[in-house]
């Protein structure tokens, strides 16, 4: 069998601009990080998608399952007290 | 046959999942999945992949007697697209549970399928302008509708190639509209090359959607959205007009316009030719293999070379 299937998958995550949210770009075969992040490069963000990159092995990541999606992400809509609207405010005050 | 080749799905599961691709939602690697699907996505994807990466030869074959440095650079960088464009979607192959090393086994061993087109030969530089021209405003067609896929991995990878193939298309028809400029001898280099790629490129959406036997599953599923009949008219309808802009002819004397239906109606593909070229029997299908695998086995020792690096950085840094 080839050599290359030693390579690990590593996921690839990139940044459009300082500042702003890490996506998820994509994944990629590398022998290491640093091999990872040269191969990111080649490969996610020849046309300036990045300002940063991640690269990530995939064994690494913890993902919850599709199916938990409802209650996992409940998000809590019986607690009014988490929104400020739920707090009164004497009238003609300006509240922020 | 012992068994079945079609798997019993659980009829809850596979009648959520359905409503799930009604409602317009897009799957997920972890959702649950009909096993067609992931074999068909599977089907689909490698042999989009396969196509992106066989795609690199016929047009490497010119970068070193691309007649200026503006068109070397552009077709290396053309080139390079084509190599990212394949690795985007062998990422998204990986998502459906396929080791993408199984993937490029089955197309060193010949036994994976890729683009019919690319087994045609590229024989003077006018084919670097009709390629970008015909070949890659095909992809783009195939490949708008991909983007909107109910597969998400593979959607995105689309969205993420279109952005790329544009480049493709307009430095084609570059080429081709300054050769339709050019000397009288320059004119027929690019006649001839439009009449040797225009059929193959009709081919390239695949048969007939009365002969096409995956094509009722993709459309059921939302894989494709449109048929292969309505994407090579849409093809055509966008290209005749192009044709007639830089002066060339199109190898088709039924080519004529309907405006009742506003399309250019063309005449009979010969399929035969195209089963023919899809069964392995095309003019380069030997040669674009023998090519693949010669890169394969002289990048051996790239490969073994970046593990004996990242081995000894390793040991190197644990040591420290």
């Amino acid at each position: 069998m080839s050599v290359e299937q030693s390579w690990p998958l590593w996921e690839v995550f990139t940044q459009g601009n300082q500042g702003e949210p890490f996506e998820h770009a994509g994944s990629l075969h590398a022998t290491d990080a640093e091999h990872a992040l040269q191969n990111a490069r080649d490969v996610y963000t020849r046309r300036g998608e990045a300002v940063n990159l991640w690269v990530v092995p995939s064994s690494a990541i913890t993902a919850s399952a599709p199916s938990d999606a409802g209650p996992f992400f409940e998000p809590g809509n019986e607690k009014a007290y988490r929104h400020p609207q739920f707090y009164k405010v004497p009238q003609g005050v300006r509240v922020f | 046959m012992a068994q079945t080749t079609v798997p019993q799905e659980d009829p809850a599961l596979l009648a959520a999942f359905e409503a799930r691709i009604a409602a317009g939602e897009s799957i997920e690697p972890k959702d649950w999945m009909p096993e067609r699907y992931r074999k068909q996505l599977t089907r689909m994807m490698a042999q989009h992949a396969h196509s992106e990466i066989v795609g690199m030869l016929p047009e490497g074959n010119w970068i070193t007697r691309a007649p200026s440095l503006r068109r070397k650079m552009s077709l290396i960088a053309k080139v390079q697209d084509e190599a990212g464009h394949g690795l985007y979607i062998y990422c998204g192959t990986e998502t459906l549970g396929v080791d993408r090393h199984d993937l490029f086994n089955q197309l060193l061993d010949g036994s994976a399928k890729y683009s019919s087109i690319f087994n045609y030969p590229t024989l003077s530089w006018a084919d670097m302008g009709v390629i970008g021209w015909f070949v890659d405003g095909a992809a783009i067609v195939n490949q708008t509708v991909l983007a909107k896929a109910s597969y998400g991995p593979y959607a995105r990878a689309m969205v993420r190639i279109c952005k790329e193939e544009n480049f493709h298309k307009r430095q084609g028809f570059e080429i081709c509209a300054t050769l339709a400029k050019g000397t009288p001898a320059q004119k027929e280099m690019l006649q001839d090359a439009v009449n040797r790629f225009w059929w193959p490129s009709l081919m390239m959406f695949g048969p007939s959607d009365k002969d096409s036997p995956n094509s009722a599953e993709l459309l059921k599923w939302r894989v494709k959205r449109k048929t292969n009949d309505e994407l090579r008219q849409r093809f055509v309808n966008l290209t005749v007009p192009q044709a007639q802009a830089i002066g060339v002819t199109l190898p088709d004397p039924d080519l004529k316009y309907n405006a009742e239906t506003k399309n250019w109606e063309f005449g009979e593909i010969d399929w035969s030719e195209f089963w023919e070229v899809v069964q392995g029997n095309g003019p380069c299908n030997a040669e674009r293999l023998a090519a693949r695998n010669k890169a394969h086995d002289d990048g051996q020792w790239v490969r073994e070379a970046a593990l004996a690096h990242a081995a000894k950085r390793s040991a190197k840094s644990s040591a420290a």
